[in-house]
């Protein structure tokens, strides 16, 4: 078993923290890939994002995908922290670090885990507009479906 | 049977879980949304144009999937975490 860390939390977090946390005591990694998921705001009209998730399935799957990435990458570590509730512009969403002795296998499962937390770990946002109106759920896109794909040809 | 919803179809239906009596003849995934949706137009509006994802405890299914033995069944759309 590897250090594993899967938190779905509503608190924001420190990045450079984790990867301290995630390589402390180690001699043996020599990589970590960092991926950091922020609330963008393209038009100008957004206020927020309220992220809703499945409290028990999240963490149970996000706990699948880092299975699956293990079994296909030599990793040393994983660290997947997913918020949810009220997230502003600017502010972080999703915390991916994946460590490895070295670059290829850290890049490689970090846009694993990436692709499969967009269309299989149950969150789902929900637009606030800057006026006050009601705002949509935001939609899947199929590029997201698309970007699985790829992984099931790799297999 | 536990249901839960969530995101628009939580909304639609109104309401974010319920215990219901479902009928015996109800085998699949796919039936038991055939059959909630019958139930009132919130539920049709919830479960229209097929967008529904369903869960058995916790883990993905489709829809050709059993429910016999299911504890929670939850419903929801794509999701758009990450």
């Amino acid at each position: 078993m590897i250090p594993r860390k899967i938190r779905v939390q509503s608190e924001n977090f420190d990045a450079a923290a984790e990867s301290a946390a995630l390589t402390e005591g180690r001699r043996d990694i020599g990589a970590i890939a960092s991926f950091i998921g922020l609330c963008r705001d393209e038009a100008g009209t957004l206020e927020a994002l309220e992220l809703e998730y499945y409290p028990g399935m999240a963490e149970e799957e996000i706990a699948r995908i880092a299975d699956e990435a293990e079994r296909r990458w030599p990793l040393l570590g994983v660290t997947v922290i997913h918020r949810h509730g009220r997230i502003r512009p600017g502010e972080q969403i999703v915390l991916v670090l994946c460590a490895s002795a070295h670059r290829a296998a850290a890049f490689s499962a970090a846009e694993f885990l990436m692709d499969f937390l967009k269309s299989r770990a149950p969150f789902w946002k929900k637009e606030h507009r800057a006026d006050g109106t009601q705002g949509e759920w935001v939609a899947a896109k199929d590029a997201d479906e698309a970007a699985l794909e790829r992984w099931s040809r790799d297999a | 049977m536990r249901l839960v919803y969530f995101a628009s179809l939580r909304e639609r239906i109104g309401k974010s879980e319920e215990e219901l009596d479902l009928p015996d003849s109800l085998r699949t995934i796919g039936e038991l949304i055939d059959w909630l949706a019958a139930r009132d137009e919130f539920y049709a509006a919830a479960f229209a144009k097929g967008i529904a994802r369903a869960a058995i405890n916790k883990k993905h299914v489709k829809p050709e999937a059993l429910i016999a033995g299911a504890r929670e069944i939850a419903f929801f759309p794509p999701m758009t975490g990450g």
